[in-house]
């Protein structure tokens, strides 16, 4: 059919493995032309000068210190999301419901503040809640990962439509609990008590969810790197048939990965609920589970490199959020140059995998 | 107390953005592209038309063409929505880019675009009025037959509706048809399947993935244009069109990747999301809520029964998600 006798204009190869520090010199330069667009387009847009425009978005991440901790709890949250995704995508097995299990997570920490305020001590009280946001999440995510393991059911789809029956289920319970009856929302939980709520630690509400994301990263990248059911999953990634071969047991890999993934994120919405919120609504999740599959994805992976793609998607919310309050923007304005970033880190993975050969400098064809 | 004649154009206006977007994904999936993107794509081309319309009704003032204002938003919206396919191709396609982040991207993206351009529009064109509100294009969306609301209760329930909700049962039969009867449907589907097959078969596995892909983006972004100018009479609001792209995706599975089939369950999923407003529930609002799960408990039912049952053509396209590059074997 294809009879054309001329070489294609454009061959592409695959590469050979790049040294990391040529890897991340190819996605700061797709980072950097991505960052001079966004400039361009907020110039349009405000009419301020490009350095203005980071100046202020700068401003808006790092200006005060309540700001940096507001960033680094922003950074936390949505890096222990990422940070539960990571073991999971490793295995291909594509978790799109992160969302819905910090939801659950969310509602069964919720749940045991409404239900069980003021009755028992503080401190068992908060060991119930942790317990419960794990279970649940765990749960969440148990369900599609036994049915994939089983009978091989489709996890992108199944996992995605978890989200909604979360949602779904969290709206029915906050017209259960809302106070005051008629608002529609739950108001912040144990208001006057503060029971279930997570302590202030060295004076910082938000240095407590900082520790945690930071210690669940580390034991995640040791996990992932150093142990044995790192290693498992990981060959369970490249391929069932070869993990079948070795002697490993894919379904009962798949289980174990996602109820570890689960939990993760169950314990995500547990620092939501009783760390940061202290309250529940239907998108307390706010949109992470998705965002965290590209903050993982970005890093290959790997938890430590997450920190910086979350940092760099964070600093771009917030950023994107001063420069809309200022100019009166809409505060969707974030979503576009978050949006603009991720299609230039996305294409910059092209080329730290494969060649471009044009017609004149000679590709090998067969 | 149940009443069918109200309850059902109800369910069908519902129901034709999610037969939109479902067909679209439809087509796109078949190529072995699971376009994730769709929500996102969905909200641009509703703003796009959106701006469209703005714009010609701005600037026409007293000279307003039915026939225009159709057509204006029409291709501003089929615009739209051709770019977000172009860039979702480009990715993944010639840069072979994991499809699942770079469809998440373009739904970040593309809901953002949505809201941003919706919510500053009026600001950023520099015009006086208090809130995008297109009455007239939308009236033009609406029209239906003359005789149509003489017909009694078979007008009411098949012809009360606007010119696109024909469209898209129209676009759900042609890419049946085409998908199932078609040498073009038979190549695209081998694509679908196992591009290296087909590739080898000469068939261009490129040029079948681009245009399907970016055909689907089209008729999804239709659904976005229905949703605005139809059913929401004009007015944009900010993430009113809520997660129906997410349902058109559900939709996909529920319907085992056939537009035809699509019709009615769009219908059935139509039904389904608001039927709590009809199910007598007393005092009781919460339980409300729960049956706005069923539309979902009942895609993953269906996904899970076609996994078990294991019939050879129920199952997704077998490529679906992954990337094809020829000298990878």
């Amino acid at each position: 059919m294809n009879s054309k006798k001329k070489e294609p204009l454009i061959h592409i190869t695959k590469r050979k493995a790049l040294t990391w520090k040529q890897e991340w010199l190819v996605r700061l330069a797709g980072i950097l032309i991505a960052l001079i667009l966004c400039a361009v387009i907020t110039t349009f847009t405000t009419h301020l000068n490009p350095f203005g425009v980071y100046a202020a978005m700068f401003k808006g991440s790092f200006g005060s210190p309540r700001k940096i901790w507001v960033l680094g709890k922003e950074l936390a949250i949505l890096l222990m999301v990422s940070v539960a995704l990571a073991p999971a995508f490793r295995m291909k097995f594509w978790n799109l419901g992160a969302e819905g299990q910090v939801t659950v997570g969310t509602l069964a920490t919720a749940a045991c503040m409404i239900l069980l305020g003021d009755k028992i001590p503080n401190g068992v009280l908060i060991l119930i809640m942790l317990i419960a946001a794990i279970v649940a999440g765990a749960l969440w995510a148990f369900i599609p990962a036994l049915f994939k393991a089983k009978w091989n059911t489709n996890e992108t789809l199944f996992t995605l439509m978890m989200n909604y029956v979360a949602t779904q289920l969290t709206a029915y319970y906050i017209i259960k609990w809302e106070s005051p009856k008629g608002s529609g929302n739950v108001g912040i939980i144990n208001a006057h008590t503060e029971a279930g709520w997570l302590p202030t630690l060295a004076g910082q509400k938000y240095f407590l969810i900082t520790i945690v994301a930071a210690i669940v990263t580390v034991v995640m990248f040791i996990y992932l790197k150093y142990s044995k059911h790192g290693y498992e999953l990981t060959v369970v990634g490249e391929s069932q048939q070869t993990a079948r071969y070795v002697g490993i047991k894919v379904d009962r890999v798949i289980i174990r990965t996602l109820l570890l993934s689960g939990a993760i994120c169950g314990l995500t919405g547990w620092l939501l609920v009783a760390g940061s919120d202290h309250t529940i609504t239907t998108s307390l999740a706010g949109g992470r589970g998705f965002l965290g599959v590209m903050v993982a994805w970005l890093a290959h992976f790997n938890p430590i490199a997450m920190v910086l793609s979350g940092l760099l998607l964070v600093f771009m919310s917030r950023g994107a959020g001063e420069i809309s309050t200022t100019y009166g923007l809409n505060p969707s304005y974030g979503d576009i140059l978050t949006g603009i970033i991720l299609f230039f880190v996305i294409a910059s993975e092209f080329f730290i995998n494969y060649q471009l050969h044009f017609r004149s400098s000679k590709g090998k064809e067969e | 107390m149940f009443n069918f004649v109200t309850f059902f154009p109800r369910a069908v206006v519902q129901s034709v953005p999610l037969l939109l977007g479902c067909t679209g994904e439809t087509i796109s999936e078949k190529s072995g592209n699971l376009n994730l993107g769709i929500p996102g794509v969905m909200y641009v081309g509703a703003i796009s038309g959106v701006i469209g319309a703005f714009l010609y009704e701005q600037k026409s003032g007293a000279n307003f063409n039915n026939f225009l204002a159709v057509l204006i938003p029409t291709l501003a919206c089929l615009l739209g929505s051709l770019l977000m396919g172009l860039l979702y191709c480009f990715l993944t396609v010639s840069l072979r880019a994991n499809q699942n982040v770079t469809g998440l991207a373009m739904t970040t993206f593309g809901v953002g675009f949505g809201n941003f351009f919706g919510g500053s529009l009026i600001k950023l064109t520099g015009s006086d009025v208090p809130s995008i509100a297109l009455s007239s294009t939308s009236l033009a969306f609406t029209k239906t037959l003359p005789f149509a609301s003489k017909a009694g209760v078979i007008g009411k329930l098949f012809l009360s509706y606007g010119f696109l909700t024909y469209v898209a049962i129209a676009i759900a039969i042609i890419a049946s048809y085409v998908l199932k009867r078609t040498r073009t449907g038979l190549e695209l589907r081998a694509v679908g399947e196992n591009p290296a097959t087909a590739d080898a078969a000469g068939i261009n596995t490129t040029k079948y993935k681009y245009f399907s892909v970016c055909i689907g983006c089209m008729v999804a972004g239709l659904g976005g244009l229905y949703y605005v100018m139809d059913y929401a009479n004009g007015v944009w609001s900010n993430d009113a069109f809520g997660d129906r792209g997410w349902l058109a995706i559900a939709l996909v599975i529920f319907t085992i990747w056939r537009p035809n089939l699509a019709i009615f369950a769009s219908m059935l999923f139509g039904g389904l999301y608001i039927l709590y407003l009809y199910i007598p529930t007393g005092t009781d609002l919460a339980v409300k809520e729960l049956y706005k799960m069923l539309p979902y408990v009942v895609t993953i039912l269906v996904l899970i029964a076609i996994s078990l049952r294991d019939k050879k053509e129920n199952q997704p396209p077998a490529s679906l998600g992954l990337p094809y590059f020829r000298e990878e074997r």
